[in-house]
């Protein structure tokens, strides 16, 4: 089974805003897609991962071009929304 | 042959759940921690409202692109092994700061009013957590508020005003000052031992000091002047003045998020420059010049500077041109380029000679 890949543009957006609309987005997705946000605050090298580890995501790829960081994480299994 | 005894079904006692308010200081960090050791399941909620520190600008500047950025309620929920959810409240937020209820503080900081909006958010996120999953939902609320910390929020008095206010009633614990309070459900339940929960009051830090060292948390963050832009004056200066220029109490994001950024200095009610200081915060502004006239130099190095609100003649455009190139590289030339664009538009420039410092009243200066 393929898996889908969706995009999440943040760019411009600074932190905690890219971690608010991955954890939004994620919400809507079903276990095993995979997100590629892009954003421009490098803050959210250490923020969206961080997001993900205490969420139960997985982290696939962070890297960074030029201004912008680009991770891909896959959504995990889903919790209980608060 | 005898039947083998059935075991007695002993059911495990109910972990009660715990929403702990997380702003990423040393005292909802705590509060957490003394609540797991007493076997409490704590999810974190951290609330974005559009005033938070969390390094925004260090974000921006360039000077700053080497300083930890880390979001700190993010960090000290991995540190302490949470869930956290953090939420969006921008938008319901702007009633709390137009129109606090309890007032303002030194500044434009609704201290009392954002603490019990806050305390009602995680009341309704709990009931509806309740309604949704029973038993598997959450029993009450935790902040790491102590009595006499804050003098608009933590007092002693303003206690059972936010517990009450919020709806939160007696389903809100304050671990590190429960025993300066009445005693609330959850420790009237036995969910918690009272005994074993804290009676800090006051500005000294020691004791929070002293129960972090003994949990063994040797990292912490320690935010000089809270973790709110509103508490600080330049920037409720900011803010007041936005509100003057339009004749009307309202914000957007954009706008909140702008005060956050570069110089702003307002020749006239009508307009007001936002120059950029440095290379980040020129890159940031770039980001709206989509929305707003911008201007910068063309002749030489220089900021970028956006243009919020409108001129109303020729020379306002060149006297704002005039003021950027004074911030230029070109600010002692007898000329200096400026290209002016408006959103759409097409550029066109202007000569200009840099303004003296003189020509720049000190009161023009924003914040």
């Amino acid at each position: 089974m393929t898996e889908t890949v969706h995009d999440l543009d943040v760019r411009r957006q600074l932190c905690p805003i890219p971690v608010i609309k991955t954890q939004n987005r994620v919400n809507q997705l079903a276990q095993g897609d995979v997100l590629r946000v892009t954003c421009t605050d490098p803050g959210a090298l250490n923020d969206i991962p961080a997001w993900c580890r205490i969420n139960g995501h997985e982290v696939l790829e962070t890297r960074r071009e030029d201004h912008e960081v680009v991770i891909t994480l896959k959504v995990g299994e889903p919790s209980v929304a608060l | 042959m005898s039947e083998a005894a059935t075991p007695i079904a002993h059911p495990e006692p109910l972990q009660r759940r715990a929403v702990a308010l997380v702003s990423g200081g040393l005292d909802s960090m705590l509060a957490v921690k003394v609540m797991q050791e007493q076997g409490i399941h704590v999810e974190g909620v951290n609330f974005f409202t559009g005033f938070c520190v969390e390094g925004h600008t260090h974000a921006i500047r360039k000077k700053d692109q080497d300083k930890n950025k880390r979001n700190n309620a993010l960090w000290v929920a991995e540190k302490l092994g949470i869930k956290l959810h953090i939420v969006d409240i921008s938008e319901e937020y702007k009633d709390v700061v137009l129109n606090p209820k309890h007032g303002y503080g030194a500044n434009l900081n609704p201290c009392l009013d954002c603490k019990i909006f806050m305390v009602n958010q995680a009341t309704l996120m709990l009931n509806k957590a309740r309604e949704l999953a029973g038993e598997k939902g959450f029993d009450f609320i935790v902040t790491g508020e102590v009595v006499g910390q804050r003098p608009k929020s933590q007092r002693k008095e303003t206690m059972p005003i936010i517990s009450s206010e919020s709806g939160a009633d007696d389903r809100l614990l304050r671990p590190l000052s429960a025993r300066n309070l009445p005693e609330t459900l959850p420790e009237r339940e036995g969910w918690v031992d009272r005994e074993q929960l804290f009676d800090f009051s006051g500005r000294n830090r020691k004791p929070q000091m002293a129960l972090a060292k003994r949990f063994g948390l040797e990292e912490y963050a320690q935010p000089a002047g809270g973790c709110c832009f509103l508490t600080d004056e330049s920037y409720s200066n900011k803010l007041a003045d936005l509100w003057r220029a339009r004749n009307e109490r309202r914000y957007e994001l954009d706008d909140i998020m702008l005060l956050k950024v570069g110089r702003h200095i307002r020749p006239a009610r009508h307009y007001k420059l936002i120059i950029s200081r440095e290379e980040g915060e020129n890159r940031f502004l770039e980001g709206y010049r989509y929305q707003f006239t911008s201007l910068t130099t063309a002749s030489c190095p220089g900021p970028l500077a956006l243009v919020d609100g409108v001129f109303e003649s020729d020379d306002e455009l060149r006297q704002a041109a005039a003021i950027v190139a004074r911030y230029s590289k070109g600010r002692a030339d007898d000329e200096v380029v400026v290209e002016v664009k408006e959103p759409g538009g097409v550029a066109r420039e202007v000569a200009v000679a840099p303004a003296r410092p003189d020509q720049i009243p000190l009161h023009w200066n924003v914040g």
